[in-house]
């Protein structure tokens, strides 16, 4: 049912056989439709893209989730009969290669003889291990029909808020194992002639918590996939199919060879290297997991960018850590397919989005990581928690080719650790069984650039339509009254041009019954470095309050905790505030706590890192950021050198000159409490021949290096260790599971 | 084609540019000889001789030698390394490893804990510059931030020899 009588799966394995043996996708060496009729061939072009983004804003009013309707998480892609991508729409465009995989899984299993594949079909995917990133982001199929045969699919994404997993929420902490990330469907017929079949309705119904929201969240991603059929089909019957066949081809090509254009335009051939972190802090008492998870460990994403003068770009993440028993995991098509969602912010800021930029990067992701799991037991609810992390060191390298080339303006030093996401369920204030998810993580703080500072409070990469939210809506979606929503000073990272702050905001338990939220997201570690000078963002904590005297501050008018929490180790909400318990640390993840209403709970929302050596910063802009509430006075005076007043009415004035005096002891300073490198170097070395560091760092590099042996070979000649030195998982005192027995992923 | 004036470029590098200039400069195509116009206004405002080949972060520079040699260099005149090495190496480090040096820069509870994480300052061991940041596990090997293919940069992507050192 392909083209000219092929099967799909014939068609993919030509397709693929092309591409290996010429270098360019489906052999097109040249491009005979854009160079004959290029204003026609722009003509598809625009009205596919045109058409892909009005079905995602008309179909997203069929939503009733703020999630979808609100933040905008959901997107639209046209594919091949092979499940190439076309085009795509806005929004969540990292599904521009799940679904895709999607395809390609239906078509390498012979989904044309069983199930069978029919004009009206509807299809169903939210299996991470065939091509998802997380539960939550289901995906709906259609194929699309011209005269008997395949020319195409859609297909259609939310961000449901519930999957029916061990915690309420649509990325919960809880699961360590596949069995516990919920309601999981795998490339499932779920209709015919464009009718939902009546027991996929129940079913789906039964599984999850939040039914009317997975109801409606369905019915956007089906209208918005026959919008873009109906789309297509008219665009068929205007150009002739084998002109849209070679449209669909040529585009492709076309993206391949535009990325390799802006970076020749834009970068400098060369490698670049960098890392990041993310704490998994499981040994924690409310980390209620079983007890091979209890384990205290961190990601590590060590990326290198090579850039060849041919163009070609490889990114190898060789030496990363091995997969684990905690939500975070990923597979590699998340992995390579986000990427695309932070490039489209800064290499290649067009509408050309499709699957010649993948074809144009290859990729080293080491089989056994985190992000290439060797075991089909794995768990992805929160695959974010490392994805985001794991990319923004690829923005700090190639700022530093657009540093060089002079195109300084698209310098980024990173973004934020997106968290923490506000999440938990049960029943809500309209007696309704009800899971949340704050998206107000899709506003954080953005990394600074080389021309000014990150935007507060304003950015999330992995969705560039980002936004807050209003709290009156997530008051009517969360039974959570907002006590304060403010900006969270000291959050972004310092420098020449800071980071942007993130924020916070104050919720209150209110109408709901059996409850329980969780916390997850960065405390022990900031995932970033700074760039150039400028500091990583701020870290996280946690504060949550049980068992508050609220109820009868309320009545007897009495003070009680508003706003934010400028300085945590100040207690500023226990000084009005009476509570059973109160949990004030830098447990930054947690598992289901149960919440009683009057209960408080602090989402704290990341900065994003700076640039550049903060003692350079303009001192307005310091004064700036203290009558803004970006920066605690202290701060200004240690981190920058500013020397200041404050008048009677609170407004600081920054005193240039002897701000000036100051920096140069500072400097001073430094050269006084600095030593040469290599002399550090010797006194380090002693500690790893040691063995001298926390468990959760040993374990670690216990993992990257099992799983990448010239990541150790590489760290042994750094640090000039014995010929026979190795960390190995087994000399740890914790559990081991995964390390040694695996369940291959024969599902790939 | 885009294309600026070298008042605009040095805007840019001062940070002073016109917001809305910024914002149009962003959504534009970009101009090819902004690479040109760039290194000139560097090289104008070091008070050093050495030929700039190509800036290689904020106050850090490869630069030819007249012999030839290429080396990393700040504009404080401090010559670091040759330009294949890491020059952090050749740096002044300041490990904030203990709880009070990271809450010197972050209030308690928003500094990373350092038993997980260290922040590593390194300085120019002459004008005590902060160079680069880096927020790593302890034992983490220095990171070679970047090795640029400068002979392939110029010979194949600007489509002209790499300046002579005599030049």
């Amino acid at each position: 049912m392909g083209w000219n009588g092929k099967t799909l799966k014939a068609m993919r394995e030509e397709v693929d056989r092309l591409t290996e043996e010429s270098g360019y996708y489906a052999g097109l060496k040249e491009l005979p439709f854009k160079q004959s009729d290029p204003i026609r061939f722009e003509k598809i072009f625009s009205k596919l893209r045109g058409g892909l983004v009005h079905a995602r804003e008309t179909a997203k009013r069929v939503a009733a989730s703020p999630i979808v309707e609100q933040e905008g998480e959901l997107c639209f892609t046209l594919y091949t009969p092979e499940g190439d991508s076309i085009v795509t729409s806005t929004g969540i465009i990292i599904h521009v290669g799940t679904m895709g995989a999607a395809i390609k899984y239906m078509v390498n299993h012979n989904y044309e003889e069983n199930p069978g594949i029919e004009p009206g079909d509807i299809f169903c995917n939210n299996d991470c291990q065939i091509g998802n990133v997380h539960p939550c982001d289901v995906h709906t199929i259609v194929p699309i029909f011209w005269a008997g045969e395949v020319v195409g699919w859609v297909g259609g994404v939310t961000h449901v808020i519930d999957t029916g997993a061990t915690g309420p929420g649509s990325m919960t902490v809880g699961p360590v194992t596949r069995y516990d990330d919920g309601y999981q469907i795998a490339c499932r017929k779920i209709g015919k002639n464009d009718i939902l079949s009546q027991d996929w309705v129940i079913e789906s119904q039964r599984s999850v918590r939040t039914t009317k929201y997975w109801l409606l969240d369905e019915r956007t991603r089906i209208a918005g996939c026959h919008m873009i059929r109906d789309l297509v089909l008219g665009i068929i019957s205007e150009e002739g199919v084998d002109s849209y066949r070679q449209f669909t081809r040529e585009v492709i090509e076309e993206g391949r060879r535009g990325l390799i254009n802006r970076v020749k335009a834009m970068t400098i051939p060369g490698k670049y290297r960098q890392v990041s972190f993310v704490d998994i802090p499981y040994r924690h008492e409310d980390v209620e997991v079983p007890p091979y998870a209890k384990v205290d460990t961190i990601m590590h994403a060590p990326s290198e960018i090579t850039i060849h003068p041919s163009g070609q770009m490889e990114l190898d993440f060789s030496g990363s850590s091995r997969w684990g028993w905690h939500s975070y995991n990923a597979t590699t098509v998340s992995f390579t397919s986000g990427i695309w969602v932070m490039l489209t912010q800064t290499l290649i800021p067009n509408d050309r989005i499709n699957d010649g930029a993948y074809f144009a990067t290859k990729f080293d992701l080491p089989y056994g990581a985190w992000m290439n799991p060797d075991d089909i037991r794995t768990a992805h609810s929160y695959a974010w928690h490392f994805l985001v992390s794991a990319w923004s060191p690829l923005w700090r390298g190639l700022s530093r080719a657009y540093f060089a080339r002079g195109y300084i303006e698209e310098v980024n030093a990173g973004n934020a650790n997106t968290s923490n996401w506000l999440q938990g369920g049960g029943y809500n204030q309209y007696g309704d069984i009800h899971a949340v998810n704050s998206f107000e993580a899709a506003a954080e703080g953005m990394g600074a650039c080389a021309v000014k500072d990150g935007l507060d409070h304003a950015c999330a990469i992995w969705n560039p339509e980002g936004d807050m939210g209003d709290m009156e809506i997530w008051e009517l979606a969360e039974p959570l009254v907002y006590l304060g929503r403010s900006i969270k000073p000291n959050t972004g990272g310092y420098g020449k041009y800071r980071g942007g702050c993130g924020y916070e905001s104050l919720r209150m338990v209110w109408g709901a019954e059996d409850w329980t939220m969780f916390f997850m997201g960065n405390g022990y570690i900031s995932s970033d470095c700074g760039l150039m000078g400028g500091y990583p963002a701020a870290s996280g904590y946690r504060f949550e309050a049980h068992g508050t005297d609220l109820k009868e501050r309320f009545a007897n008018r009495l003070p009680f905790p508003q706003g934010g929490d400028a300085r945590p180790a100040d207690a500023g909400y226990e000084q009005v505030l009476q509570a059973d318990v109160v949990k004030r640390d830098k447990q930054a993840i947690t598992t289901e706590q149960i919440f009683e209403n009057h209960d408080l709970y602090l989402n704290y929302l990341r900065g994003g890192p700076g640039f550049g050596d903060p003692l350079e910063r303009n001192p307005k802009d310091v004064e700036k950021d203290l009558n803004g509430g970006y920066l605690l006075p202290e701060y200004a005076q240690k981190v920058y050198g500013a020397v200041f007043t404050k008048d009677e009415r609170g407004h600081y004035q920054v005193d240039e000159v002897a701000t000036q005096k100051r920096q140069q002891e500072i400097r001073k300073e430094r050269l006084a409490r600095g030593v040469p490198t290599r002399e550090w170097m010797k006194t380090e070395r002693e500690r790893i021949v040691a063995k001298d560091a926390a468990v959760q760092v040993r374990h670690m590099y216990a993992t990257s290096f099992e799983i990448t042996p010239k990541f150790l070979e590489e760290f042994k000649e750094f640090w000039d260790l014995p010929v026979d030195w190795n960390l190995l998982e087994q000399e740890l005192e914790m559990p081991t599971f995964g390390s040694s027995h695996r369940m291959v992923n024969k599902q790939k | 084609m885009a294309e600026y004036d070298r008042a605009t470029i040095e805007e840019l590098i001062d940070g002073t540019i016109d917001f809305f200039k910024l914002k149009e400069m962003l959504s534009s195509f970009k101009d090819p000889g902004r690479f040109d116009t760039y290194i000139e206004v560097l090289q104008d405002r070091v008070k050093w001789q050495d030929r700039i080949l190509l800036p290689y972060g904020l106050h850090l520079y490869v630069v030819q030698k007249t012999d030839g040699k290429r080396m990393i260099k700040c504009d404080c005149g401090h010559e670091f390394c040759d330009a294949n090495d890491n020059w952090k190496l050749h740096a002044l480090v300041y490990v904030r490893d203990t709880e009070d040096r990271v809450q010197e820069l972050y209030p308690e509870y928003l500094a990373p804990d350092p038993k997980w994480q260290v922040i590593r300052e390194y300085y120019c061991p002459t004008c005590a510059t902060q160079l680069e940041v880096e927020a790593v596990t302890p034992w983490y090997p220095v990171i070679h931030d970047f090795q640029p293919d400068i002979d392939g940069f110029y010979k194949e992507w600007l489509g002209r020899p790499v300046p002579d050192p005599a030049g």
